[in-house]
């Protein structure tokens, strides 16, 4: 491609294609290159959007059609042994009215998709089916485009984004991030399990479009530190289970064994039976947290979403902070071109807006809970199934006092752990979320 | 309701290009120096297999999540996204 741009941008996920439509409306020539045979082709997440962020830069996303699977009404927390376990959960009429949207499932094929289609509308050009291989320098090693796999697919831009997802050799290659280690990152595989919408909306005693998020911890990843998710879809649930990388190298348990043993737990089978399994897929997430962000941007580049380890594990946040981190790239990238200084000096406001906004702040606030959750494996095999030899003996009405059994399981906890080790258990929780 | 993990890839939709974008770089680290052979265990799509006398590389089911690449304890495997358009194409994600 002969043809110059002002800005280039590799990844058509919701960091990318939020960049992609504040650029086209300040009327800024876009484009925007996508591995995938689509927008979505390739990306994967639980399915929680937060309507707040999209907003920002569709406001009438509803009336455009946005492809909702369902409004998040109720969240759930199940804590679970190998046979049991706790459920919590906190539901809202507030959010089936006044806060409607405020989260709302998606499937990411079909999402990612319309959002692409949106910035095609204000003016990007989306070019999928394209990879990114490698940025093109000047002298000085500033970035002036991209190169891509396909023939004479070099690409000459004032600025280039970087919005490749957590799973970026571009910027490995290009030095701006050093590849994660395993513990850096989570890997998660994930099925779409086809239901009717009648057996959803009943199953999880919901109606009109509403839907309900599980997200669950315990026993369930082997003793491994990760989590696993149920969310409601239209005519599908999502299930998915994840634990860190380093973790699944060292426990040798695979991960599509993992996920059929967590379709088989007695508390998700009612939820799934009858379900006819559509897709199985895999995806990782960004685990390293606040201290593995890279260095944001600099000559003729930046770098947000995933690709820049933007995601909150405490709050199953990430699509928000890339929809955010791209807004805010976009919107220093047109003061920059404004004042015809795309160096690193001239992009230096997208590092400002971030540190202003939520987006580092909540980061930086839960910058020690992926290291505490690794290092605290007790969370996920002593305790669950502690709290649950709790729950069991509590509820059972055999004839032995109370008095009696709450020994039995304080004995139990002791032989378990350590007060030492439930102390600095508790000191670190604390520490890391504070 | 039991999906072994050929069934699971069965469901998913795949363009397969004729050259694979995985290769082991060097096989004999993997049959003498490798003790835990990470990869055998860790991929999701269980593109790596121990047969008697190698390593097969079953490229044509990789998910495209890069787990090999970094999990491999001796970066032995290189890496890259199949060509645009190629691979795994997600029909829900
Ligand atoms: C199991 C799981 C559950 C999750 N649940 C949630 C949730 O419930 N809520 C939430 O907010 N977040 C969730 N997330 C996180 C969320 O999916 C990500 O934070 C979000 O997708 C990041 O957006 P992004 O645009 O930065 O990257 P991505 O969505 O990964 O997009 C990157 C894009 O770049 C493309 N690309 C990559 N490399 C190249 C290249 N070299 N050339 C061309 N194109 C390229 C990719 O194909 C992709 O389209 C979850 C993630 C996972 C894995
Ligand atoms: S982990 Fe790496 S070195 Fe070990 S067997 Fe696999 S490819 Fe070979
Ligand atoms: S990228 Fe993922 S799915 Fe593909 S071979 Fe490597 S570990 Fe397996």
């Amino acid at each position: 491609m002969k043809e110059t741009f002002d800005v280039a941008i590799v990844g058509a996920g919701p960091a990318g294609v939020s960049a992609a439509c504040i650029l086209a409306d300040a009327g800024i020539k876009t484009i925007v290159f996508e591995r995938g045979e689509y927008p979505g082709a390739k990306n994967m997440s639980g399915g929680v959007v937060y309507g707040h962020d999209l907003a920002q830069i569709i406001p009438d996303y509803v009336d455009h059609k946005c492809p909702i699977e369902r409004n998040i009404i109720e969240s759930r927390i199940w804590y679970l042994s190998k046979e049991g376990g706790y459920s919590f959960g906190y539901r809202d009429s507030i959010f089936a009215a006044e806060r409607k949207h405020n989260a709302f499932t998606v499937l990411r094929a079909k999402f990612d998709r319309w959002y692409a289609e949106q910035a095609r509308k204000k003016g990007a050009l989306i070019v999928p089916s394209t990879v990114a291989v490698d940025l093109l320098r000047n002298d000085k090693g500033g970035v002036v485009g991209v190169v891509t796999g396909r023939e004479d697919g070099e690409v000459r831009a004032k600025v280039t984004l970087l919005a490749d997802g957590i799973n970026s050799p571009l910027a490995a290659r290009a030095g701006f991030r050093v590849e994660p280690k395993p513990e850096e990152v989570a890997l998660a595989v994930k099925e779409v399990i086809e239901l009717p919408s009648e057996v959803i909306e009943q199953r999880f005693g919901v109606s009109n479009g509403d839907g309900v998020t599980i997200e669950i911890l315990g026993e369930i990843t082997g003793g491994m530190d990760g989590i696993a998710t149920v969310y409601t879809n239209r005519n599908s649930l999502s299930l998915a289970i994840g634990a860190n990388l380093a973790d699944f190298a060292t426990s040798k348990l695979r991960p599509y064994e993992l996920l059929e043993a967590f379709k088989q737990h007695p508390l998700v089978v009612p939820l799934i039976s009858g379900g006819q399994p559509r897709e199985y897929i895999a995806h990782w997430l960004p685990e390293g947290g606040y201290d593995t962000i890279p260095a944001l941007y600099g000559d003729g580049y930046l770098i947000a979403g995933d690709s820049a380890m933007m995601f909150n594990a405490m709050h199953r946040e990430g699509s928000n902070l890339a929809m955010a981190s791209g807004r805010m790239a976009a919107e220093a990238i047109i003061e920059a071109i404004g004042r015809g200084d795309c160096s690193r000096k001239g992009l230096a406001n997208y590092g400002k807006r971030l540190a202003e906004s939520y987006v580092l702040k909540d980061l930086k606030k839960y910058r020690r809970f992926g290291r505490f959750r690794y290092r605290h494996k007790e969370i996920f095999n002593e305790i669950p199934a502690l709290a649950s030899l709790a729950g069991r003996e509590m509820l059972t009405v055999n004839g032995v006092s109370k008095k009696q059994k709450q020994k039995m399981i304080v004995k139990e906890v002791r032989r378990k752990m350590s007060i030492l080790r439930i102390a600095r258990l508790l000191w670190h929780s604390w520490r890391a979320v504070r | 309701m039991s999906l072994k993990i050929e069934d699971k890839l069965f469901l998913d939709r795949f363009r397969i290009d004729e050259e694979s974008h995985l290769r082991i770089i060097d096989m004999e680290k993997c049959l003498r120096e490798c003790e835990q052979r990470p990869c055998l265990y860790l991929c999701p799509a269980n593109v790596y297999r121990l047969e008697t006398d190698r390593i097969s590389v079953n490229y044509e089911g990789c998910l495209e999540c890069g787990s090999c690449r970094i999990g491999c304890p001796y970066l032995n495997i290189e890496w890259r996204f199949p060509k645009g358009g190629y691979g795994v194409s997600h029909k829900f994600g």
